[in-house]
């Protein structure tokens, strides 16, 4: 069926009227009832609390638009945490996983509904049945903890070596990434993969919303005109030039075509620890400093 | 500056075959006080009326004589987004350099391709945002915005992929699905009709194509169990005149394709730009994904007419052929890139890199495969039937704990518009490498909830994804010559008589590369991602060539 609608008034460029200005205030009056409405939204208990039906509903939901990080049955796919963890880091409340949800974690790798390019973006019904749906599928009981943090932050600054290229909270090196908040988002088990087989996985290379880091740490080698070699990792990169940071953590900024040779691989310069170089239960001391670390 | 005497007089100076000086047009004063007399607002009043049927239907008919302008969405009714201007070429292209930068103050990805007549470039941004611009200094003339409501439901960001124009009208398909027809000269609406429910999934994306007297336009929904179709209004009065239903309904041939009730959401939408054979009055317009995308069960048959290639009579609608590229698809490769025709020895031909990863060449007049060849990386077909139509290995559908299929969901290409030169016989696309591992899950159909069947995610088999621009002869099918991006890319490709083809990338340069080498001999870095395909144009006998990237349109030309 067709129906003619009545003419629209398209919006011009120019119009510095009073009536101009009495629009911007209606519209600011309208925007800031808008934002007191979302405050009050996320405020809102869950209309579907405890309903097996919209849990299921939000399964559905949840395989479309979370599971691209979160994994199938909420259980952490590497990239996002694990949300059967009845104790989550930046929501405890149902309205605050409503909040996190519609609007994502600034600085983090979580965005905000219907932009991470993957799903098709959520109503307000149907987030509240996902976050049924995570409800239902949360362990109550707190996992036994693993590991000693106290003896796994000595090593992570000491015989280890992990402080030389990876900072937590401001102390240590630049090479890798940041590691202060990965035990809040990372699953223990992609934490453990991460340190024995480095390579296996750089930064996820995702949509740009649902980037964590500028960079995905590969491996760049470079002879410059001069003849001289660089070594480092790639801090940012593009058909044309490339910036790296070299195991001095020095920058550098290189257009690749007036390069000598360009190399660049997806083999880690982190070293593999493997048990022998970090045994199994100084691996756990380490993972639980840094999921220590990440849950503040 | 007054808009319409001038291009009264552009328009009067066109149709007498002469080339209009355009400095002239510009500063021809007929506006003063002065000149308020009796017979020369007679004769300003004649261009003025003139000025009406500015962009005829014969004129789009004829667009090879304009090459100053760019009048559909990939510049002419082959698909070919192939500008004969080549004032730009190999030898002077290091010297291009930005002209102008248009910000549309719109957030989120740019997906339009502008239009170009007689100086005025038209565009699209988010939020089913319309513009016209002097297309000399990027200056706006002027602005529309639709109203959009707040719970639409776009499957992939409020974008829009352009306008078309016809008349003193140019056409806007909306988030909410609208058909709109605004003056091309103000931007004020002069029509608005509403194709479908958009609570239920429907929206436009897409640019509209003006054929004759019609305005035809896709729907967009698959991933909402739409029930797909393609529609053509007079662009006169807005008044319906036909529509194609994607899937054929009770008593339609095809409609046994489809398991019991599944073809009411049956989904094959019709999201991007066709092409038009005026020799044989056809429109070609390609068909998405079947519903929901990456599930199979419940919709046992080929559900016709999904990721089909559609031949339309333009006048009525009517199915004249099809071809079906992807049978009960379950991996949401909507087949929906655009059909360039193209003519080879004697043969008037369709090419089309198709999402599923093959590279496809149908006979036009007779709808029947001439060949298919993979050109990226594919596990989901090992064999071809009678026709040399791939067919999907057992292994290939999902599975509940998923497994891994190349290519992955976003396909081998997209919506990247491809172009077709015919100096050098070569097909560009934009070519990605990335594997997914696709799940599937049961999942009731609930009207305008998000209707899937499944998860996937990226596979580790194939990282790192990579992105191509790809150089394929369609004769053979070989690739003659690849440039890989340093990540894929949403951008699509633009071949000039310049021996030039441009395209743009993710990390934000706009390229241009030798057409017969792919030698990158200039880019530009414009800080933002490209998802969108450039176009050429030209105003007072000078070339530019345009594109989207980030929240702006960017034109180049030389010094």
């Amino acid at each position: 069926m067709i129906t003619v609608a009545s003419f629209r008034r398209p919006k011009q460029i120019k119009k510095s009227s009073a009536c101009a200005r009495l629009r911007i205030f209606l519209w600011s009056a309208f925007a800031f009832f808008l934002a007191f409405a979302v405050a009050a939204r996320a405020d809102a208990q869950n209309p579907f609390a405890g309903d097996a039906k919209a849990a299921k509903a939000g399964e559905y939901e949840f395989r479309i638009n979370c599971a691209l990080c979160h994994g199938l049955g909420a259980r952490g796919g590497g990239r996002g945490p694990d949300l059967t963890r009845a104790q989550k880091k930046h929501a405890h409340s149902e309205a605050e996983m409503f909040a996190v949800i519609s609007n994502g974690i600034p600085g983090t790798a979580m965005p905000a509904n219907g932009t991470n390019g993957q799903g098709v973006g959520m109503t307000d019904e149907e987030i509240w049945q996902i976050i049924t749906y995570i409800r239902s599928q949360e362990v109550k009981a707190p996992a036994n903890s693993i590991g000693n943090a106290v003896h796994g932050k000595q090593l992570f600054y000491g015989e280890a070596n992990c402080s030389l290229c990876h900072m937590v909270e401001g102390q240590g090196g630049r090479i890798g990434p940041d590691l202060s908040s990965v035990g809040g988002s990372r699953t223990r088990e992609a934490i453990i993969d991460s340190v024995r087989n480095p390579s296996n996985r750089l930064a996820w290379g995702l949509t740009e919303a649902t980037k964590e880091f500028p960079q995905e740490y590969e491996t760049i080698t470079v002879v410059t005109a001069d003849g001289k070699q660089i070594k480092g990792v790639a801090l940012n990169e593009d058909n044309f030039s490339v910036q790296i940071m070299d195991m001095n953590e020095q920058i550098h900024l290189l257009e690749k075509g007036k390069l000598r040779s360009f190399r660049k691989s997806r083999e880690s310069i982190m070293p593999v620890y493997t048990p022998e170089l970090l045994s199994d239960k100084d691996l756990d001391d380490v993972v639980a400093f840094l999921i220590g670390m990440g849950a503040k | 500056m007054n808009i319409d005497s001038p291009q009264g007089v552009l328009q009067v100076t066109w149709k007498s075959g002469a080339s209009a000086p355009r400095k002239q047009a510009r500063h021809n004063s007929v506006f003063s006080p002065s000149s308020l007399c009796a017979g020369i607002l007679g004769i300003w009043l004649l261009f003025v009326i003139q000025a009406h049927a500015q962009v005829t239907a014969d004129r789009l008919l004829q667009s090879s004589k304009e090459p100053q302008n760019w009048l559909t969405y990939s510049g002419d009714y082959s698909g070919r987004r192939f500008s004969s201007l080549d004032q730009i070429s190999a030898k002077n292209v290091h010297s291009l350099v930005a002209k102008w930068v248009y910000q549309t103050a719109a957030t989120g990805k740019l997906e339009t391709t502008p239009l170009v007549v007689d100086g005025i470039l038209y565009a699209t941004a988010q939020d089913d945002r319309a513009f016209a611009l002097d297309a000399l200094t990027g200056r706006p003339i002027w602005m529309y915005q639709h109203e959009v409501p707040a719970d639409i439901r776009p499957c992939c960001g409020h974008v829009n992929r352009g306008l078309a124009i016809l008349g003193d009208k140019v056409f806007l398909g909306t988030l909410d699905a609208h058909v709109i027809a605004l003056d091309s000269k103000t931007g004020n609406v002069i029509w608005d009709v509403v194709a479908a429910d958009y609570r239920k999934g429907y929206s436009f994306t897409v640019a509209p194509l003006a054929v004759k007297n019609l305005i035809v336009i896709g729907v967009s929904g698959g991933e909402y169990g739409v029930r797909g179709f393609i529609d053509a209004y007079d662009a006169d009065s807005g008044v319906r005149k036909w529509r194609f239903y994607t899937v054929p309904g009770p008593g339609e041939p095809g409609h046994e394709t489809w398991e019991g009730d599944s073809w009411k959401v049956g989904g094959a939408p019709a999201w991007n730009t066709g092409t038009y054979d005026p020799s044989t009055d056809q429109i070609f317009w390609p068909t998405g994904n079947p519903a929901p995308s990456n599930r199979g069960e419940g919709r046992a048959g080929d559900n016709l007419y999904s990721n089909t290639l559609l031949a339309l009579n333009a006048d009525t609608g009517k199915l004249n052929w099809y071809f079906q590229f992807t049978k009960h698809d379950e991996h949401d490769w909507d087949a929906t890139q655009v059909p360039v025709m193209v003519e080879s020895r004697g043969k008037q031909l369709i090419a089309q890199a198709n999402r599923n990863g093959f590279f496809y060449v149908i006979d036009r007049t007779t709808g029947r495969l001439i060949s298919a060849t993979a050109y990226g990386k594919q596990t989901w077909s090992d064999g071809k039937d009678a026709e040399g139509r791939p067919i999907a290995n057992k292994s290939a559908s999902p599975t509940v704990e998923g497994h891994t299929v190349c290519p992955g969901a976003l396909g081998t290409t997209n919506f990247m518009a491809p172009a077709y030169d015919p100096q050098t016989a070569l097909f560009y696309v934009t070519a990605r490498d990335q594997c997914d591992i696709f799940s599937t899950a049961p999942q009731p159909y609930e009207a305008g909830h998000a209707y899937y069947g499944s998860a996937y995610f990226p596979s580790d088999e194939a990282e790192p994804y990579r992105g191509f621009l790809k150089a394929i002869d369609p004769l053979t099918g070989h690739i003659k010559w690849q440039f890989e991006h340093t990540s894929p890319t949403w951008s699509g490709a633009l071949s000039t008589a310049g021996g030039l083809v441009f395209t743009g990338d993710a990390e934000g340069n706009f390229i241009a590369l030798d057409t017969t080498t792919g030698k990158p001999l200039w880019h530009f870095q414009m800080g933002g991602a490209v998802y969108a395909a450039p176009m050429a144009f030209a105003v007072d006998g000078k070339e530019y060539v345009a594109i989207a990237a980030g929240s702006a349109v960017y034109a180049f030309g030389l010094p």
